[in-house]
């Protein structure tokens, strides 16, 4: 085989020496600093999103938050109207039953004392009618004249006597 | 000894002097003579081949990275698939601390790789050369050992004595973790040289057997010309396969070195 002849490995050692040498300077200087920049620079724009997605999600946390607390403020603040509203409805119910009962109170004593100034009335008249009634009859079955007084006390006697 | 011409042919060797032999597609030519006070480093069809796979590995990741865009094209892609795929290689096997030889195992993989390849499409396989292989296999080892002891300093030694290994076995334990430290850079190179020759000789007696055959009755030449496809695919495989072998055991030597385990 060619490759056992001793000949060959002074110039192949040399030349690979060289070359190889110089591949390793042009990867290490020249052209992989060119890759791993732009690798570098894709994980930190990557990393930079998930930071600003983040942020964003905290944010979005944040405004969430403050809507839940507005809601539950609006809520409690329409409970305290509502429970306030009710509050005036019953007072003014109440104000209004007093007022209703006092005047329905008035107006039952006046009628009151209209009924019994009418059924004072009546039974005075009916005194009267009675004590008419009594001469009268009392005139026509004696026929004499009969006092208007003795007669009233006769009705009053027998009135008192029936009560 | 001519410095002109084919120099094998020159050795004396029979099989050599034959150019239809499947060993002459490893013939070393010397292009241009040159004398490097006393040694020769005469430019030859190995030295230009080397100095091509510089150059394709160079622009390949130059031009690949010259458009470079956060969202990569398809050549963009292919350069970065090359870079993730070495510098995981690294960090799986080394660890964060492995992270400063990543230039030194991308230009092997590359080089060997790009080596491998292009002797596949009719240039010389440089890497079908033992001094080649052996040359590249010892710079692997130096550089382990001296990282072992720039690390570890003396302490390195305790490498050939495994820790939980009981007292007694001490004296046949060190001895065969000495000869297989040394053997390391033997198996490395000769498995990358073994394969590259296996391969490239069976397409030369295939390519030997289409005109041979052929010659002999047309129809004969296509059984040999059909299986010739495959084996080339196969050989695709075998370059990307021995140059990924290579970088993964530089990389385990690496970290055994950087970090003292076996």
């Amino acid at each position: 085989m060619p490759q056992f002849d001793p000949a060959i490995f002074s110039p192949l050692l040399v030349w690979l020496i060289l070359t190889f040498v110089a591949l390793y300077l042009l990867m290490s200087k020249l052209a992989l600093p060119k890759v791993a920049a732009i690798i570098d620079q894709r994980a930190e724009r990557i990393e930079g999103n998930l930071a600003k997605a983040e942020q964003l999600r905290a944010e979005a946390a944040n405004v969430l938050l403050a809507y839940e607390k507005a809601m539950a403020d609006a809520k409690a603040a329409a409970q305290a109207e509502l429970a306030k509203a009710g509050a005036e409805i019953a007072a003014e119910t109440a104000k209004r039953e007093v007022e209703f009962a006092k005047r329905l109170a008035e107006q039952t004593s006046v009628a009151e004392g209209r009924i019994k100034a009418a059924k004072t009335e009546a039974l005075a008249q009916v005194k009267a009618i009675a004590t008419d009634l009594a001469a009268g009859i009392a005139g026509k079955l004696t026929g004499a004249g009969v006092d208007q007084a003795a007669a009233g006390a006769a009705v009053d006697a027998i009135v008192k006597e029936r009560a | 000894m001519s410095r002109q011409g084919s120099r094998a042919a020159t050795t004396g060797d029979d099989i050599v002097a034959d150019a239809h032999s499947p060993l002459a597609q490893f013939e070393i030519k010397t292009l241009m003579p040159l004398d490097l006070g006393g040694v020769d480093a005469s430019f030859t069809n190995a030295s230009l081949i080397m100095a091509v796979v510089v150059g394709l590995v160079t622009i390949f990741i130059v031009a690949g990275m010259s458009k470079a865009t956060i969202i990569p094209g398809r050549f963009q892609g292919m350069v970065e698939f090359f870079y993730e795929f070495i510098a995981n290689l690294l960090k799986e096997n080394t660890g964060p601390k492995g992270k400063a030889f990543f230039p030194l195992v991308f230009s092997l993989f590359m080089f060997i790789l790009g080596c491998n390849l292009i002797g596949l499409f009719g240039a010389i396989t440089v890497t079908s050369h033992i001094i080649v292989t052996f040359a590249l296999a010892f710079m692997v080892i130096t550089v382990v050992t001296v990282v072992g002891f720039v690390k570890h300093g003396t302490h390195y030694f305790s490498y050939f004595a495994p820790a939980g290994a009981p007292m007694w076995l001490m004296p046949l334990m060190i001895p065969l973790e000495i000869i297989s430290y040394l053997i390391r850079p033997i198996s490395l190179s000769v498995r990358l040289f073994a394969n590259m020759v296996a391969g490239h000789v069976m397409l030369g007696v295939l390519g030997t057997f289409v005109v041979g055959l052929g010659g002999l009755f047309f129809a004969l030449g296509a059984i040999p010309l059909a299986a010739i496809p495959l084996i080339f695919a196969l050989e695709v495989l075998v370059a990307l396969l021995q140059a990924y072998v290579f970088a993964i055991l530089t990389c385990i030597y690496l970290n055994d070195a950087i970090h003292l385990a076996h």
